[in-house]
């Protein structure tokens, strides 16, 4: 199937878009960012988990957490090109939230079919949710987890478990006699202990959650098969959280080449800080092309979606990467200090450079689809 | 598709249906002669007659020139060549010889030049009968073209031209060229002024075209000498210490950034030419054995072919994005990059393919054992004209962070 020349980002999509930019300029500038979760810079810190609940309900409220879900569960079954014009804004602003973790578990459940629903309605209703599918190695492979589930309960620990502390579901893979399973669990369950990791984004929580014999209501028994129909999904709107991030690190750090002073012209003046600086708006721009044309691969050409969702993820964390170390570069001396706001988005952007995959592992998966594997 | 596909006008509608039609009752037979990578390499006569009798059969058909006024030999209509361009590509027609004189001089002479000129000049420009040329360039002019040196005198209701352009693509089939020039020594910018000037017609009258070789063994492109060329009046665009601004219409154009489309076409891929793409890059890993396995089993050789296909694939969807008002920050930032990227992938890509190959990579294209008969290293090489002729990479970073970032004017 072909894809519209224009991503499929129609009208709606565009006025999510333009709302979600004004609801986060309007609401949350940076320094209300720097103010809630930066209070305390010692390395030693736990990380806290400070977000802004109220703001949060307003999105809820605006039915944002319910875009993706499909419209048999009373979603709004609203197109990956459209969530990912909201999650670039998302991005932009750096808010600490559960609506990317809720949006991947609504991909894996809305892979489930029917079997997905009952969780599906409850995303609709305003629970949050993330996933809890990847081992003590920090695998991206979907079928590895070190959760095993025997008769109904759940016993192990799952890893790097996003916005843990914020949610209110997960959705965990777990072996069984049959293969990979999914389960829906309450993160309130008995026997269920969320272990805090201490991270260096602020922006954002992660733990791994320990199961001792939790009961837990089985998803669907087709669990790997769900899991990688739902990736290309969750890695395109990472991708779209990091080109919004990236944006905002490229027109901050613009300013400040035009605001600086030194050898009698600002810093933007001199060409080994101007030519870099478009090298970065490149990179931008090639991630931002790039994850539209995965949104709606996924939307209209699904056998497509794995490919250039690869090459979105990618893009992006090469992106992430590069935009972070020349934001805090080019500030110079007061980029390298905790005041400076540039070191909250480095962190968020080192945090979902390596998230669902890096650069290395989507290149490897992508050489696997368009060169063959490698036996 | 109400909402998601693009919406197209009645007219374009009916006029993408009749070009569907029109090609593929007259799309033009295979050559009868090996075609070069691009209309910058037409070397032979043969070779250019065959691509100018296309190039009159699609003007005539009125695929060329589509949004020009119908008085200098457009069809008058409205935002339609971009239909154009998507059907002959789609058609996989030749390109255009007449690539100079089409995308960049037409638009020029249209915005800059007397109504007499455009009559006498546009049609036999937009059928491929007169081939264009550019004289921008200098020996000392590179990438700081308003420091040409080249002069007009005024006598009468003359000039008097004397000078010495280089780098000029195509000048050896050329009618007429398109000419940055001074016409006062003691203002850079406001001493430049712009002309067309005849080139075939007065070859041994004031002017000489001589072959350059490029730094693969080819020629063509030249430079070309003038010698007390007397042109009219008539043929100076704009006003007198102007050139600088018609200069940067043509500039716009050439960069893809202008409002009116260039007529295009280039979808035909003969079996003779090899494109730097990534699917051949591929093909070249899988044919070629390194340790005792093929290249494309090495996981370094992967990653890095991976990049180009990142990258590659990311222009192309660029140039799809740059249509979708919602999804831009800024009107020009993509169309702005496209030359530079373009470039720079080709280059990376030909760099790549010669490193892949290997020991055989090494071969040109006189070795039957050449990989690709020797095409990689030609490509490789030719891909510095891209990333040094109309404005270099670095010139290209500088309107970039400028124009587009607003970062401080570099020196």
């Amino acid at each position: 199937m072909a894809q519209p020349d224009n991503f499929g980002f129609g009208e709606e999509a565009t006025l999510l878009k333009e709302s979600a930019r004004k609801f986060f300029a309007d609401n949350f500038a940076t320094d209300k960012l720097h103010g809630m979760v930066a209070s305390d810079p010692s390395p030693e810190r736990m990380s806290e988990c400070a977000w802004d609940r109220d703001l949060w309900q307003q999105m809820v409220d605006l039915g944002w957490t319910a875009l993706a879900v499909p419209e048999v569960a009373d979603g709004l079954g609203m197109p990956v090109a459209a969530v990912a014009g909201l999650v670039e804004e998302l991005g932009r602003a750096a808010f600490p939230c559960p609506l990317l973790s809720t949006l991947n578990a609504t991909y894996v459940l809305a892979a489930c079919g029917s079997a997905g629903e009952t969780a599906l309605g409850e995303i609709t209703q305003g629970r949050t949710a993330s996933l809890a599918i990847t081992n003590k190695q920090g695998s991206w492979e979907a079928a590895e987890t070190d959760v095993t589930c025997e008769q109904g309960k759940l016993t192990g620990t799952a890893c790097f478990v996003q916005e843990a502390r914020k949610v209110d579901r997960l959705l965990v893979s777990a072996r069984t006699a049959a293969g990979l399973s999914l389960y829906w669990v309450a993160t309130d369950a008995p026997g269920l202990t969320i272990k805090p990791d201490a991270i260096v984004d602020l922006t954002r929580d992660q733990a791994h959650i320990q199961f001792d014999s939790v009961e837990a209501q089985a998803v669907s028994t087709e669990g790997v098969a769900a899991l990688e129909q739902a990736m290309p999904a969750i890695w395109t709107i990472l991708a779209a959280d990091i080109v919004g991030a990236a944006e905002w690190q490229l027109q901050t750090t613009v300013e400040y080449a035009n605001t600086r002073q030194q050898f009698e012209h600002p810093l933007g003046f001199f060409q080994a800080v101007k030519h870099p600086l478009v090298d970065v708006m490149v990179l931008v721009d090639q991630c931002k092309s790039l994850v539209y044309n995965a949104a709606c691969a996924i939307d209209t050409e699904p056998e497509r979606a794995a490919e250039y969702a690869h090459m979105a993820k990618a893009s992006a964390s090469e992106t992430a990467a590069f935009a972070s170390g020349r934001s805090v570069q080019y500030h110079g001396g007061i980029g390298f200090t905790w005041e400076c706001f540039v070191h909250l988005y480095f962190k968020r952007q080192n945090h979902s450079q390596m998230l669902w995959g890096d650069a290395v592992w989507h290149r490897a998966r992508l050489a696997d689809i368009l060169m063959g594997a490698v036996a | 598709m109400s909402k998601s596909a693009r919406e197209e006008t009645a007219e374009q509608v009916a006029f993408r249906q009749y070009c569907r039609q029109w090609l593929k009752d007259n799309r033009p037979g295979d050559p009868p002669v090996r075609l070069p990578l691009s209309p910058l390499e037409i070397m032979t006569e043969a070779q250019l007659t065959y691509l100018q009798k296309w190039q009159k059969s699609a003007y005539d058909a009125g695929l060329i020139g589509c949004d020009y006024p119908e008085a200098v030999g457009g069809a008058g209509r409205n935002d339609c060549q971009r239909v154009a361009n998507e059907e002959m590509i789609r058609a996989k027609t030749p390109f255009m010889p007449n690539v100079i004189g089409l995308g960049m001089a037409a638009p020029t002479v249209l915005y800059h030049a007397q109504e007499t000129v455009k009559e006498q000049l546009l049609p036999r420009l937009f059928s491929g009968e007169d081939i264009w040329c550019q004289g921008f360039s200098e020996p000392g002019a590179g990438s700081d073209l308003a420091s040409v040196q080249t002069f007009a005198e005024r006598k009468g209701d003359k000039w008097v031209i004397n000078g010495h352009k280089v780098w000029t693509s195509l000048a050896h089939f050329a009618e007429w060229m398109i000419l940055l020039l001074r016409t006062d020594r003691s203002h850079k910018y406001d001493g430049l002024s712009y002309f067309v000037v005849p080139i075939r017609s007065a070859l041994g009258k004031g002017v000489t075209v001589r072959p350059l070789i490029k730094i693969t063994g080819e020629t063509g492109f030249n430079e070309v000498i003038f010698e007390d060329l007397e042109v009219d009046d008539i043929y100076r665009l704009d006003e007198l210490g102007k050139g600088w601004q018609v200069a940067m219409t043509t500039l716009l154009h050439e960069r893809g950034a202008g409002e009116l489309q260039t007529p295009r076409s280039g979808g035909m891929k003969s079996k003779a030419t090899h494109a730097t793409n990534t699917s051949n890059l591929i093909e070249l890993a899988r044919n070629t054995v390194r340790n005792g396995k093929p290249a494309a089993d090495d996981p370094l050789i992967r990653d890095r072919i991976m990049e180009l296909v990142v990258r590659e694939m990311g222009l192309g969807q660029n140039q799809r994005r740059s249509r979708v008002s919602a999804l831009l920050d800024h009107p020009a930032r993509l169309l702005l990059q496209n030359k530079l990227l373009a470039s720079e992938i080709a280059q990376d890509t030909g760099a790549l393919a010669v490193e892949v190959a290997g020991a055989s990579g090494s071969l040109y294209l006189g070795d039957d054992n050449a990989p690709a008969g020797g095409q990689w290293p030609m490509a490789y090489m030719n891909s510095y004209g891209m990333t040094i002729a109309a404005g270099t990479s670095e010139v290209q970073r500088n309107i970039l962070g400028e124009r587009v970032l607003g970062l401080a004017k570099s020196k």
